[in-house]
């Protein structure tokens, strides 16, 4: 009975108890939320053209960080080191074409998804080389000060991190749905051969794709790495993108954005009032817990594109 | 004989807009699939290309429109030009802009974009402007009414003879000279083949389209076509005008299923592949 009571009742009379205290612990966990959102983004981008799980997204955005880190050693001023930063991204987009993709056009995705996880280890290795391994400091100058509205604490830099993404998302369904090179991008995740068919040219459209998920993994890097600096660990947050996936479908935008609030504030939720029943660290478990059952139920995820079944 | 007369004459009266001159195409660099393939498709023609499963027609449009790189074919031997010019090197997308562009077997729509969205991406490779590629649209739709009303639907959600004609369209918003033409009549119902290929008449006739198409149904496409070639085993076996090869005996027998009066026995058939030997 004890039990059941801790588990069903106590935490909502907690709940009840002190609202602001939970209007407080919901924002810190659309706060994380955000951040696994914008490294999912990356990931919606390149698998809805390509259908494949890019695996190495979350390195992308760790080396977009510390190439920005680098320039900003240099002593070049920060807009500029972004702008440069991505520009970079941009040329390792036509690099990975070049040297990857275009050798392996039509083959199982399995193939090309294996490709990326190698490319995942390299650009690892090649960060580190270029840059170094130890922990590094970024510091663009965006605002941390803490701030009450009502009795409720927020921070200016997670309104930072929320504003960009949602801007990202609005550029983003601009882009696919109203713009010509956005559509052909969408006919190529569908049918390669009839993207091809039609004239569109896949080597191009595939620059295109990873330049804007490097610039996503740009600003991804970023707000990570300011908040909790820019290392190694910045490359895992990719396993962390992997529910919010599940949950918001692989193919659409806005359910990477809303899969990452509901990942960021369930697990923040689940470790602060459900946390000391189970024994705490929940954090660590409950997203990918929340996605398997999600993939029982609703396996295109929350936004997912619809498994056209003609019967 | 008479078949090769028949050439002769299409060449002189038309310039050909496609000549596909003796190509061989190899699969996976061991798998021999044409053998030596030649035809010419002349301007303004309707030319239908005949054969069994497995006979080689999609390959050859394939090599064609240069899809085969995508699926490890290659062309090793023979020449393709199109107006004039060697095309075996361009890209796909190259092709579409000189004007040739393939509606692929089993009609490929883009199911998660809706009819409009499919038929603009058809337009891609285009340079002349919004307002042309608007009036190409309201083309497409008037020569297929159905496609304006289901044009905000998801084209996976499309019946079969719309989802034809959604590929169809969206090769025509590519504004082509040439359209290859595979297998259009691939699980429709006879109607709607009758349709479509009325349509393709249309297309020929009013915006002067040349088409290259695939078929099995021999039937239909010898109604539509000027000429045909039938192809067996990678092998072009027989060409003539449409008339000639509906009246041709053994193609009556094998393509067309009619036969002069009573059933035709097996050393018949045995005799038409002994002759066929010969002739390739």
């Amino acid at each position: 009975m004890d039990t059941l009571y801790a588990f069903f009742v106590a935490p909502f009379l907690d709940i009840a108890d002190s609202p602001v205290f939970f209007i407080e612990v919901v924002i810190g966990g659309l706060s994380a939320g955000v951040m696994y959102s914008l490294v999912a983004l990356g990931f919606v981008l390149i698998f809805k053209a390509s259908g494949v799980f890019n695996f190495a997204q979350g390195v992308l955005a760790l080396f977009a960080a510390l190439t920005l880190v680098g320039f900003m050693d240099w002593g070049i001023p920060a807009p500029i080191a972004v702008l440069m930063t991505a520009a970079v991204m941009v040329v390792l987009a036509y690099a990975i074409e070049r040297l990857v993709l275009r050798h392996l056009v039509n083959q199982e995705q399995i193939i090309l998804f294996m490709s990326t996880l190698g490319l995942a280890y390299f650009l690892e290795g090649l960060g580190d080389t270029l840059w170094g391994s130890n922990v590094k400091r970024l510091d663009l100058g965006i605002p941390e000060a803490s701030f009450e509205i009502q009795g409720v604490l927020l921070n200016q830099f997670e309104l930072v991190a929320a504003a960009s993404a949602a801007t990202m998302v609005a550029v983003l369904a601009v882009f696919f749905h109203r713009t010509r090179v956005g559509r052909a991008l969408r006919a190529v995740a569908d049918d390669h051969q009839a993207a091809l068919s039609v004239g569109i040219p896949l080597k191009s459209i595939w620059v295109v794709v990873w330049s804007v998920a490097g610039l996503v993994a740009l600003v991804a890097g970023i707000m990570w790495g300011t908040k909790s600096g820019v290392q190694f660990s910045l490359s895992l947050i990719a396993l962390k993108a992997l529910p919010v996936l599940i949950l918001g479908g692989f193919t659409s935008v806005p359910g990477a954005i809303v899969g990452g609030l509901i990942i960021g504030v369930g697990e923040k939720v689940a470790e602060v009032y459900w946390g000391p029943v189970l024994g705490g660290a929940i954090e660590n478990w409950f997203a990918y817990v929340l996605a398997l059952g999600f993939l029982l139920v609703r396996p295109q995820g929350l936004f997912g594109e619809k498994i056209i079944e003609r019967v | 004989m008479e078949t090769t007369e028949a050439t002769e004459a299409t060449e002189a009266e038309v310039r050909p807009l496609l000549t596909v001159n003796n190509i061989e195409v190899i699969y996976d660099h061991v798998i021999l699939v044409l053998k030596g393939v030649s035809l010419h498709v002349p301007e303004g023609g309707i030319v239908a290309l005949l054969g069994a499963n497995g006979a080689g027609k999609s390959t050859t449009l394939k090599a064609i429109s240069n899809l085969l790189g995508a699926e490890r074919g290659d062309v090793t031997k023979g020449s393709i030009e199109y107006m004039g010019k060697a095309v075996e090197k361009l890209t796909p997308s190259d092709l579409v802009q000189l004007g040739v562009i393939q509606v692929m077997e089993g009609r490929h729509c883009f199911e998660h974009l809706t009819v409009e969205e499919n038929l603009l991406t058809g337009a891609y490779t285009r340079k002349d402007g919004g307002r042309a590629i608007r009036d190409s649209l309201d083309k497409v739709y008037h020569y297929f009414p159905r496609l304006a009303e289901r044009k905000t639907s998801l084209a996976g959600y499309t019946s079969g003879g719309e989802q034809q004609m959604t590929a169809l369209g969206r090769a025509l918003m590519a504004n082509p000279s040439m359209i290859l033409l595979d297998e259009p009549s691939m699980g429709l119902a006879p109607q709607l083949v009758e349709e479509i290929f009325e349509i393709v008449d249309a297309l020929n006739k009013k915006e002067g389209v040349s088409f290259l198409l695939a078929e099995q149904n021999t039937n239909v496409a010898l109604k539509y076509a000027g000429y045909g070639y039938i192809l067996e085993n990678g092998r072009v076996v027989m060409d003539g005008d449409a008339k000639s090869l509906r009246e041709n005996e053994d193609v009556k027998e094998f393509y067309l299923g009619l036969s002069s009066g009573e059933r035709r026995s097996f050393r018949d058939v045995k005799h038409y592949r002994r002759r066929k030997r010969w002739l390739t």
